[in-house]
């Protein structure tokens, strides 16, 4: 019974994995088409006015993705050690200053820390990967607090109790009971940076936030849809990826 | 042995125990006992550290615990709770290898191992090793806790309530069971347990615990006979003597030869009429017990197929490693003056009366193993 559903699960997953596959090398193959991408916003847009952004998407797109991971992977690699720490004997009391804190992370606008770290650093894309970074730090960190406090105080007394050590606890036991809930945190923040990553162009860092801010700025919805459509479905694809990583990395007991 | 001396736990002004000092013989069963917060827990805990003591000492085997590394000493000492505390996202297997693994065995000597300990605990390694936790009833996850705790081979095994939490028929079984893997393995064991009757019916001895310090620690004949104070009288009960049934196995008393005759023979309901005892019991090829017929039912001339009484011998009848307690009960609550004992898959043993129940309450510890029902002629196939 138990193999019947380990079975299930292994072909779900492959099934979500070459579906993943799929859809990033579609996105691809179409963003490096530019004369597909020009004649289909011509065909909704018309020629009045040209509607077809210059630089082309598959320059801005790998911008776009660059600053996407490189301030999610700052987030991951701050928030997760941060989460973790707070729920240890040695950082239990600083729980709720770092909830505070990267909380306001959150909802201080993104744009308002870009323009203070701009006038610090000016151009390029330092200020708004730092931007994303402090954004993008609330739901991992809660994600990974959440999910360790969710595992049963009794598994770990009794994990204690056998003599593991605090290590080993933490490697063996509740990071990969709190997986789920920590992919998840991780799942929104990286979602939520992909759209808020086109404030990068503000700093004048590029990717796909650039033909959003001259399409307003020129009146050209061509420009804005050109970029808006290609960040939604950049959106998906990383969630989709994330949700195919989760289902290799969570233990397979947590399925039903 | 181990040894607590003059050992307290101080939390803020309150004494979670309070100077108490108790030596605990190798292979015996001490049993921790008294009212919820009296302490057993956080004594339990300080013998694996835990929980510091804010002052004593504890030894085990002469060395003083506070010396020892916490992890080193943990994985030679069982730990069993009352929640268990399985690992969700590993197998039974996985769980039960967690202090083998800690310390280095080779893979092949954790799987012969695992299986060893689930067949020790009543559970085929065929059907269980892949099993995840959450696919287990609770006796069930009760039971791989305790190999679990047993997975090393440890000299010591620490308890606590380790029963509590599953229904009162699996708790008998399973009370029943530590016993049996007791007797083979003989640990050095502290058990904690709020209640009395499993008190009495595992301990050697049984420390009896009051606001964190220790009101007598006993054997538990001595504890049911003589109490020292009034706090000890008042928990044990008025009803000693039924309490010692706690103590007595069912197969001390149970008398075997008792009239049997296969129920799926044509001729069973004749051949029972025809026998001189009261009740014949049916049992099925394999001796299995099916269910009896009461020849005075017969004799009021009841159509022989109506007279036959089908039960489940898992409703109605007792193990041989039962209490006498508990069959007691039994009796009372089912209206019979004898029950049936049957091995693990049913088939019949033997039988336990009433009377003979009596006269153990009675007359202490009246040996009566190895009667056998002499007014009772065995006929038919099946029996022993
Ligand atoms: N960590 C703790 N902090 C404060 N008081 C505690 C703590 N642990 C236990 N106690 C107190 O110590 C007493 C004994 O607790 P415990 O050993 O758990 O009792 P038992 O297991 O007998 O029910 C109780 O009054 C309990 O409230
Ligand atoms: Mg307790």
């Amino acid at each position: 019974m138990e193999a019947a559903a380990t079975l299930a699960h292994a072909r779900r997953r492959m099934i979500a994995t070459t579906g993943i596959v799929l859809a990033v090398v579609i996105f691809f193959a179409i963003v490096a088409n530019q004369a597909l991408v020009a004649s289909m916003l011509i065909a909704v847009f018309g020629t009045a006015r040209d509607p077809v952004f210059p630089t082309p998407l598959l320059d801005l797109t790998p911008q776009h993705i660059a600053i996407v991971i490189v301030s999610s992977a700052l987030t991951i690699a701050v928030g997760l050690p941060l989460g973790i720490w707070v729920t240890r004997e040695s950082g239990r009391d600083f729980r709720d200053v770092v909830s505070a804190g990267v909380d306001f992370g959150q909802v201080f606008p993104p744009i308002a820390v870009l323009a203070v770290m701009f006038s610090a650093w000016g151009l390029g894309p330092a200020p708004a990967i730092l931007a994303l970074f402090l954004y993008g730090l609330f739901p991992v960190v809660s994600g990974t607090v959440a999910g360790l406090e969710a595992v049963p105080p009794e598994v770990i007394d009794a994990a204690r109790g056998m003599g593991m050590g605090n290590w080993r606890i933490l490697f063996v036991v509740e990071l990969p009971l709190a997986m789920g809930v920590m992919l998840a945190g991780i799942r929104t923040s990286v979602i939520v940076n992909v759209g808020t990553a086109t404030v990068a162009a503000a700093t004048g860092a590029g990717g796909l936030g650039l033909p959003i801010f001259t399409g307003i700025s020129t009146e050209n919805i061509g420009y804005v849809v050109e970029g808006a459509v290609t960040v939604s479905v950049l959106a998906l694809l990383f969630d989709g990826a994330i949700a195919v990583l989760a289902m290799w990395l969570a233990p397979e007991s947590s399925l039903d | 042995m181990i040894s607590l001396e003059h050992v307290t736990k101080r939390y803020g002004d309150r004494m979670a125990v309070d100077d108490l000092s108790i030596e605990i013989d190798d292979g015996d069963v001490a049993v921790l006992i008294g009212p919820s917060g009296c302490g057993k827990t956080t004594t339990l805990r300080m013998i694996n550290r835990l929980i510091e003591p804010t002052s004593g000492r504890i030894l085990i085997d002469g060395t003083d615990a506070a010396t020892l590394k916490p992890e080193e000493l943990r994985q030679h000492i069982g730990y069993a709770i009352q929640s268990v505390g399985l690992f969700p996202h590993l197998t039974v297997a996985e769980n039960i290898a967690t202090v083998p693994k800690l310390l280095g065995w080779k893979t092949a000597r954790i799987v012969s191992r695992c299986e060893e300990l689930l067949a020790l605990v009543g559970l085929d390694p065929a059907q269980y090793s892949r099993k995840y936790p959450r696919q287990l009833s609770g006796g069930e996850a009760q039971r791989v806790g305790v190999a679990r705790a047993l997975a090393a081979d440890p000299p010591i095994l620490l308890m606590d309530e380790p029963f509590g939490a599953v229904d009162p028929l699996n708790r008998d079984r399973l009370q029943g069971e530590f016993l049996r893997i007791q007797r083979d393995l003989k640990k050095t064991v502290v058990f904690v347990t709020h209640d009395v009757d499993e008190a009495i019916r595992l301990a050697d001895k049984i420390a009896l615990m009051r606001d964190g310090h220790l009101e007598q620690y006993d054997s538990p004949e001595q504890l049911l006979d003589h109490p020292e104070t009034k706090f000890v009288h008042d928990f044990v009960g008025a009803d000693a003597a039924l309490k010692r049934l706690g103590r007595v196995r069912v197969d001390s008393v149970m008398r075997t030869g008792q009239a049997t005759v296969r129920a799926d023979q044509p001729d069973a309901i004749e051949a029972a009429c025809a026998s001189e005892s009261r009740f014949v019991y049916l049992v099925d090829a394999d001796g299995v017990l099916v269910g009896w017929i009461d020849s005075r039912v017969l004799d009021r001339g009841t159509p022989a197929a109506e007279a036959a009484t089908r039960v489940d011998w898992r409703q109605a009848a007792v193990r041989p490693d039962g209490s006498l307690k508990e069959a007691l009960a039994r009796m009372l609550a089912l209206g019979y003056r004898s029950l049936p004992v049957v091995a693990a898959g049913g088939r019949l043993l033997g039988h336990v009366t009433l009377s003979d129940v009596e006269k153990t309450m009675e007359g202490g510890d009246a040996h009566l193993a190895d009667h056998t029902d002499n007014e009772a002629g065995s006929i038919g196939g099946g029996g022993e």
